[in-house]
């Protein structure tokens, strides 16, 4: 009889019901919003079977796209990385005024719309500006141009691997670099040594999350490059003309290079959640 | 060592420390701060200083552009109170209850985060248009969904859903179940231990998700687009808007707009590290 009651009501959970209503919300709501969209990118791309696929990304333009993609996230990703692990390293190791401030400058970026980070550069650039009247007199181009991709690139995505690491680094604390100094290893020594090896699969996330959204920025990216076709579209840009054109087969072919690398960055960041979950902070989104 | 006389005056701003490396490391901080943030940031609020009151209150008080306020501030309101209520159940059935392939869902929840928006955004407007997967059901219960404001709403709800559940899913993780045990020895309900126990401990965690959904959205673009018909006075956000001043060269007009709104997301932001302070209390 009481074993019997305590089935029927366990005030330590929900009733059957609740637990059932709620976890088809759950299921609905990531089926609706997440993985519906996500299949149609597939299903829509092979539309018209993988002739159309292929010659969609083989065609000049899409291929001129890709490079360039690739050659801003080169030149943007390794500056980030180099000015994270700075940033880490000094507001992680160690104690200064003026601490918060900086972290909130870093932090920036994420509150700041992707069409503004655009347009402060066309402002500080573009030929209305006495910079670049300059500019123009040097016949520098910058806006509206590969340069301006790139800076425009650099600033939405530069948070990333620095807000991974700081929150890491912090936690892990300064024992073991001081121990290093005092026995007379360098500063670098110790980075290379002691540091890297602790915060290696963060810096992997931050890197990998960095790149995503390098390769992926749409808003900022849009406002600077003047969409010149196979000079200044990344694949985002190749993406909205191919769309805007009522070309669905190719640019969802186009879109599904970056959403594959999307999935690529979500399973390696989930397989370095499960293996090393210490070793990687969970710094939400912002 | 080699790069103190770089910065002296690290030793009195900083604790003393043996560890080396701390003027490179802060000047070069710095130097790319000011570089990439600061200085062009700062162009914004003196484009806008050359404009007179009357040109700056008609560049940004104008119907068209108060309309798209409207427009920007309720979708995006809308969108992150939608995301609050299903990101906590997601949260809820993703800590609490055994489900098989949840990590799988788990992992899901951050494509968001992961995917370029304009992608997001042609997904979107694919699936829920007329002939679309989704659109092609709800048209025939007389809902349109792509190319009307409720278009936006679905865009701001995909790409705010990682901000609510990550902010959530920490602290429902870490919360003591043995409050819960507690409270259910003492006769409390299932339900009074949610709304009296742990809805109140996860609560600041879930304004703060709230917030940084609806600062996200407010600025959101790519996403947003290709699925909202961007019709002057009816589905035009503002991002759009200052885009297209841009594209007629009306720099001060567009420069103008997103000062109001850059005031907009600092003032949000403001609010998300106070609701951050008073959960820490």
């Amino acid at each position: 009889m009481l074993r019997f009651r305590k089935k029927l009501y366990n005030p330590l959970t929900e009733p059957l019901w609740v637990k059932a209503l709620l976890t088809m919300l759950a299921l609905a709501f990531v089926g609706l919003f997440i993985v519906t969209p996500l299949c149609t990118i597939f299903f829509e791309a092979f539309a018209k079977g993988w002739g159309s696929y292929f010659a969609a990304l083989k065609e000049p333009d899409a291929l001129a796209a890709i490079k360039l993609t690739i050659l801003v996230a080169v030149i943007a990703v390794p500056l980030n990385v180099i000015f994270g692990i700075s940033a880490a390293w000094c507001i992680a190791k160690f104690e200064f005024t003026g601490k918060n401030l900086l972290l909130a400058l870093i932090s920036l970026p994420f509150s700041v719309s992707p069409v503004i980070s655009g347009l402060i550069y066309v402002l500080l650039f573009g030929i209305h500006s006495r910079f670049g009247a300059f500019l123009q007199e040097h016949d520098i181009q910058i806006i509206f141009a590969v340069p301006s991709l790139v800076i425009a690139t650099i600033f939405v995505t530069f948070p990333f691997v620095a807000r991974e690491l700081i929150p890491l680094m912090q936690e892990q604390g300064t024992e073991e670099e001081e121990a290093a100094t005092l026995l007379g290893a360098s500063g670098f020594e110790t980075f290379r040594r002691v540091t890297l090896p602790n915060i290696k699969w963060g810096l992997l996330y931050g890197v990998l999350l960095c790149n995503a959204r390098a390769m992926g920025e749409f808003g900022a990216v849009s406002v600077v490059s003047g969409h010149i076709r196979g000079k200044t579209t990344t694949i985002p840009l190749h993406v909205e003309i191919l769309y805007n054109e009522y070309n669905f087969v190719a640019a969802f072919s186009v879109a599904s290079i970056l959403t594959v690398l999307a999935l690529i960055t979500l399973v390696v960041k989930s397989g370095i959640e499960w293996k090393y979950k210490s070793e990687i902070k969970e710094v939400g989104v912002h | 060592m080699i790069v103190a006389p770089m910065f002296p005056l690290s030793e009195k701003i900083k604790k003393p420390s043996v560890i080396p490396g701390f003027g490179l490391t802060l000047s070069f901080t710095l130097f790319y701060l000011l570089l990439i943030v600061v200085v062009p940031l700062s162009g914004l609020f003196f484009k806008t200083a050359t404009l007179s009151w009357q040109q700056f209150s008609a560049a940004v008080a104008s119907p068209r552009v108060l309309a798209s306020y409207k427009l920007s501030f309720g979708a995006s309101f809308a969108a992150a109170t939608f995301n609050a209520v299903f990101g906590l159940i997601l949260c809820w059935v993703l800590v609490r209850y055994k489900l098989p392939g949840k990590k799988i869902i788990d992992a899901m929840v951050d494509l968001p985060f992961a995917m370029p928006t304009a992608i997001a955004g042609i997904a979107l407007a694919a699936v829920y248009s007329e002939q679309g997967f989704i659109g092609s059901h709800l048209e025939k219960l007389g809902i349109k969904v792509a190319f009307t404001p409720l278009g936006i709403i679905v865009a701001l709800i995909f790409i705010g859903i990682p901000f609510v559940v990550r902010t959530v899913e920490p602290v429902l993780m870490d919360l003591d179940r043995e409050i819960e045990e507690a409270a259910a020895s003492l006769g409390a309900t299932r339900l009074q231990t949610f709304t009296k126990i742990i809805f109140p401990n996860i609560f600041p965690a879930l304004l703060t998700g709230f917030a940084l959904a609806f600062a996200k959205a407010l600025g959101e673009y790519g996403s947003v687009i290709f699925i909202a018909g961007n019709l002057p006075m009816v589905s035009e956000i503002t991002p759009l808007l200052i885009v297209i001043k841009l594209e007629q060269y009306d720099y001060a007009g567009a420069t103008a707009i997103a000062l109001v709104m850059l005031l907009a997301s600092f003032t949000l932001l403001l609010g998300i590290s106070m609701i951050e302070k008073w959960s820490r209390k």
